[in-house]
């Protein structure tokens, strides 16, 4: 049984199809990459799964389970983990506070909160943030910080929106790492990503659409190779030889 | 962190003693009523200063409060003091209501219907003469000459109020009010459940607001729909107290309550009797400039901006 399992989503804004009958099933463990052109509805697929969106289509699996309709917050304690492409730290809490409000998801009481907070802040490499206002970070931090508040809520499945874009090389290599040792600390991943040297690097699988609709899924290798996948980024003319 | 405990047992035995070193009447009612607004500030602040629900229709749970006190005497022929007791759990009821109504819009939208509803409900307060009497208010006996026990129950309440937002601040609940402040998006996708979160803060603030306002009832001992449901009375004043004492800081209501009752009194009776009598018309001018001059200069409010205020007063002699 897959952990996530797509079964052909669809969701129409108004006239346009944003999704069109996508599928896919992300594995236990893996790093599962979504591409796609800008608006290509990478995105949107996230907020139906968390169901920011309400699904027109399809149904959304976890754990074998349809979660079509839960609110966010429940699909959250469920153990899907997001963060978002345009960062949401909230602002005038401290790094600390923003972690320690997430672990409260899974612990009461606000020593066991704290304690989480730490260790996870630990493990994203923001310790020396700790005491700062969230709003003061500089971006690396502040994606560094989106991962670290869903991690806090302990999840099983974690979806990764352009975490590395805006980064620079010596952040992008940190990104990289912190992703791997989330995979090795047993959290599967589900990755939107642009940046071709991050997405390439640390997929298992890659899942491309274009326009809402899939056009190619398979291994890092296979999917850069695919001919429509080079059309949809480079265009037709790129991609005869 | 020290220095801040010898501050508080300072301020809390000066508060007890207060009444019995100063005798004039005139001066201990004013600080009831400041007391009786650091309750509704404090209240206010915890739904808007930190939960960002900003309530424009405070004057909703002050007034159900002291009406709930008024009706057990003028309707059920017992002690106003029930209010006390159940002005709190009946404002509680209606704000319920109220939340499930005003929560389904976001931020001004929000402000704009607890405004609208607060008009709605002195209008029915006006008009529901079987049950309130309609303008003609509600006129009870007041149960004690002295000021000296009305004066302590308020404290009480104003002390259990800020102790009880104080610890709710800093529970599981405190951290979910400010997330949802700061991105209701964010908090939900953190598993908060931002509705149910919302309306825990509104019940806990309509409860004080409410009892606050069957202390009001008990202690002033007439009560209309247009002093209690006032817009500017009570929901404006509320939110005065927040900005210019501190949003989103315990003690900011506390300063801002005694700030603005001291300055609405200094200008309504003309600097006590020393300036001409013209100048208290202005009373609601001063207001206006006082807000301009906190935005402009304090935005954090008194509280929130004190190191910049001991900055600027004491430039003079810098730290060592």
């Amino acid at each position: 049984m897959p952990l996530l399992e797509l079964k052909s989503l669809v969701k129409v804004f108004g006239g346009l199809k944003a999704v069109n009958e996508v599928s896919f099933q992300v594995e236990k463990g893996e790093i599962f990459g979504l591409i796609g052109p800008n608006g290509s509805g990478k995105t949107t697929i996230f907020n139906c799964i968390n169901n920011f969106y309400p699904i027109t289509g399809g149904n959304i699996l976890f754990k074998g389970k349809s979660i079509k309709g839960l609110k966010p917050h429940k699909v959250c304690h469920l153990g899907i983990g997001r963060t978002f492409q345009v960062v949401k730290p909230l602002a005038r809490m401290t790094v600390l506070d923003n972690v320690t409000a997430s672990a409260f998801c899974r612990v009461n009481t606000i020593r066991e909160a704290k304690k989480e907070a730490n260790r996870i802040l630990d493990f994203c490499n923001l310790v020396g943030y700790s005491d700062k206002r969230a709003k003061s970070l500089p971006i690396g931090g502040r994606k560094r910080l989106e991962i670290a508040r869903a991690l806090a809520t302990k999840p099983e499945l974690i979806l990764l929106d352009e975490t590395a874009a805006g980064l620079n090389p010596s952040e992008l290599d940190e990104a990289i790492d912190l992703i791997k040792k989330m995979r090795d600390s047993g959290i599967t991943i589900l990755i939107v990503e642009h940046i071709m040297k991050v997405i390439m690097s640390i997929s298992d699988r890659i899942h491309a659409i274009n326009f809402g609709q899939t056009i190619a899924e398979g291994s890092p290798k296979e999917v850069a190779n695919n001919h429509a996948v080079i059309e949809a980024y480079l265009g037709e003319e790129y991609a005869q030889g | 962190m020290k220095s801040k405990n010898i501050t508080l047992i300072v301020v809390g035995i000066l508060s007890l003693l207060f009444p019995l070193v100063i005798h004039s009447d005139y001066y201990r009612h004013l600080v009831i009523i400041a007391l009786m607004w650091v309750i509704i500030g404090s209240s206010w602040n915890l739904l808007a200063g930190y939960t960002g629900q900003v309530s424009f229709g405070h004057a909703i749970f002050f007034g159900v409060g002291a009406y709930t006190a008024g009706i057990f005497a003028s309707k059920l022929h017992l002690s106003a003091w029930w209010g006390l007791l159940f002005g709190g759990p009946v404002t509680m009821v209606i704000a319920l209501f109220v939340g499930w109504v005003c929560f389904r819009l976001r931020g001004p939208y929000f402000a704009l219907a607890t405004l609208a509803g607060g008009e709605i409900i002195r209008l029915v307060a006006t008009n529901w003469e079987s049950l309130t009497d309609g303008m003609v208010g509600i006129l009870i006996i007041q149960s004690f000459k002295s000021k000296l026990p009305y004066y302590y129950i308020v404290l009480g309440l104003a002390g259990a109020c800020i102790a009880v937002i104080q610890l709710v601040m800093k529970s599981k609940w405190g951290y979910y009010f400010v997330s949802i402040r700061e991105d209701q998006d964010a908090a939900e996708s953190l598993g908060i459940n931002t509705t149910l979160y919302k309306n825990i803060s509104l019940l806990i603030s309509a409860f004080f607001a409410g009892t606050a306002g069957a202390f009001y009832m008990n202690y002033m001992a007439f009560i209309d729909p247009h002093v209690v449901f006032s817009l500017h009375y009570i929901s404006i004043m509320a939110i005065l107290v927040g900005i210019v004492g501190g949003v989103a800081t315990i003690m900011g209501p506390a300063v801002g309550a005694f700030v603005m009752v001291g300055v609405q009194e200094t200008f309504r009776s003309a600097f006590f009797g020393l300036a001409p009598k013209w100048i208290s018309q202005g009373h609601a001018l001063v207001f206006g400039l006082l807000v301009i001059f906190v935005i402009m200069f304090l935005a954090n409010g008194i509280v929130g901006d004190w190191a910049k205020i001991k900055r600027v007063v004491f430039r003079a002699k810098p730290s060592a």
